[in-house]
């Protein structure tokens, strides 16, 4: 994080699991690279990765930060309601039940 | 629509101490530090106002801005002529 001493870098590679994946092409559709509407600017991206909190941001592998970041721009612009939110996320969890 | 840039390279600039609410990408570790103009990059919309919903326009001037290390990091133990070089905004920047 921002000039904090981090000690090594340390490169690995690892394959991007599907839901991975998923979230990069969420990304690509919602920044209007490709696609018919721009609901989202990297900068708004950014903005809400710096505003998980440090011990959120260590915890959180880089595309676990990228989703909970779009979710929270998508909420910002009223793309979808936390109620909505919450509704999806017992249907999923309950598929996997 | 873009401001008119103020610097040219060659001029001594300090960066803005300021630490704002809000998405800033400015580094922490160099505000307040003062630097040489490298270069103009262009000019482009603000991202601390694209963070926020909005245009960011009229679009402002970045530079590339030269730092000694040895001015940046009080421990540096490098050579004394090892440079570091940030791309800053222009209303970020004040003549030193």
């Amino acid at each position: 994080m921002g000039g904090l001493p981090a000690g090594p870098v340390e490169p690995s590679e690892h394959e991007y699991a599907e839901w991975e994946r998923r979230v990069d092409a969420l990304m690509v559709l919602l920044s209007g690279i490709k696609g018919p509407q721009k609901l989202l600017t990297v900068d708004e991206l950014r903005k809400n990765i710096e505003a998980l909190g440090p011990e959120a941001y260590d915890r959180m592998s880089y595309y676990e930060r990228w989703v909970t970041s779009i979710t929270q721009t998508m909420l910002q612009r009223g793309v979808i309601t936390t109620e909505e939110l919450a509704r999806k996320m017992r249907e999923v969890e309950e598929r996997g039940a | 629509m873009a401001l008119e840039a103020r610097f040219r390279p060659g001029d001594r600039v300090r960066v803005m101490n300021a630490y704002p609410l809000g998405h800033v990408r400015t580094p922490c570790y160099i505000r307040g530090h003062t630097g040489v103009v490298e270069r103009l990059c262009g000019s482009f919309a603000n991202p601390e106002e694209l963070a926020q919903m909005r245009s960011g326009l009229p679009a402002r001037p970045l530079y590339r801005v030269r730092f000694l290390q040895a001015e940046v990091w009080h421990d540096y133990r490098g050579r004394p002529d090892d440079a570091v070089e940030i791309e800053i905004f222009q209303h970020w920047l004040e003549k030193a």
